[in-house]
């Protein structure tokens, strides 16, 4: 475990954490977007190059800001009067931890069947941009097509959904 | 403590964050940015998993990450879309004051 591991994973869980509990939401999509950049560095960490920077893409160039003009058009920036918390938030807390404790505790006790010993470092492995276009569009061309169609049939859902209606507005 | 441990540690934790959020926040936008960071704990697992698996060059672990960071966007962009219509329908992103199905 290298201190780089370390730095990374304490950034990605202190920007989590302060996502969800900070009271400003504008501040709360701000710390989403440090997580999602220490998400990313752990993609390139575990030399996954290609995953990262489509987490980087994705995650920071499009669903952050996506959240922070949801945020400014519902005006949700504004703390309620009666709390950020939901009334049943200690049973959502008491869930949250105990599924935590459970995974935990069933990560530190496995046996894994991997090569190594217990999932030693291995040498990276040899995969190129190349590659993962090749499988794309070999082995995985049908998911590929699949999430085509989903990302049009989402993409005409969502102007559907959020379009202004004329005749409720009066 | 082995590097895939370490990482399966903080794809729980990360979870275990989105999840207590997801559950115990009022703010609809923000439910959904826990949902978010749950499925990112998911593709982190994923990763590892491809990365110290015995088969790296299948690819699989990858391709599944790949795949669900492109469903979680159209999720996103459903959800805020969602969020944003029932805002103007119901003037809050309050989740407790949203009790009813019919408007």
């Amino acid at each position: 475990m290298s201190i780089v591991f370390f730095a990374i994973a304490g950034l990605s869980v202190a920007g989590a954490l302060a996502a969800v509990a900070l009271k400003n939401t504008v501040h709360c999509a701000l710390a989403l977007t440090v997580a999602f950049a220490g998400l990313a560095l752990l993609f390139l960490e575990l030399d996954a190059q290609f995953a990262g920077f489509a987490q980087i893409l994705v995650y920071i160039g499009a669903v952050a800001i996506l959240v922070v003009f949801a945020i400014l058009l519902t005006r949700g920036s504004e703390t309620p009067k009666d709390g950020i918390y939901s009334t049943k938030w200690l049973l959502g807390l008491v869930t949250a931890s105990g599924i935590f404790a459970v995974l935990a505790w069933a990560v530190l006790h496995s046996t894994w069947a991997l090569p190594g010993p217990e999932g030693a470092p291995t040498a990276a492995p040899a995969v190129t941009v190349m590659d993962i276009g090749n499988a794309l569009m070999g082995r995985y061309v049908l998911p590929l097509e699949i999430v085509a169609l989903l990302l049009t049939s989402a993409l005409i859902g969502a102007v559907i959904v959020a379009m202004h209606e004329k005749e409720s507005a009066q | 403590m082995t590097p895939l441990t370490g990482y399966l540690l903080v794809a729980a934790l990360l979870f275990a964050i989105g999840l207590a959020g997801a559950l115990t926040r009022r703010n609809a936008i923000l439910v959904l940015i826990g949902i978010e960071l749950m499925l990112n704990a998911a593709n982190l697992n994923f990763i590892a998993f491809w990365r110290y698996g015995p088969h790296p060059e299948a690819l699989t672990g990858m391709m599944f990450a790949i795949f669900s960071i492109a469903v979680a966007a159209a999720e996103a962009a459903v959800g805020l879309g969602l969020v944003i219509q029932i805002h103007r329908h119901a003037h809050t992103t309050d989740l407790d004051q949203m009790n009813r199905m019919k408007g």
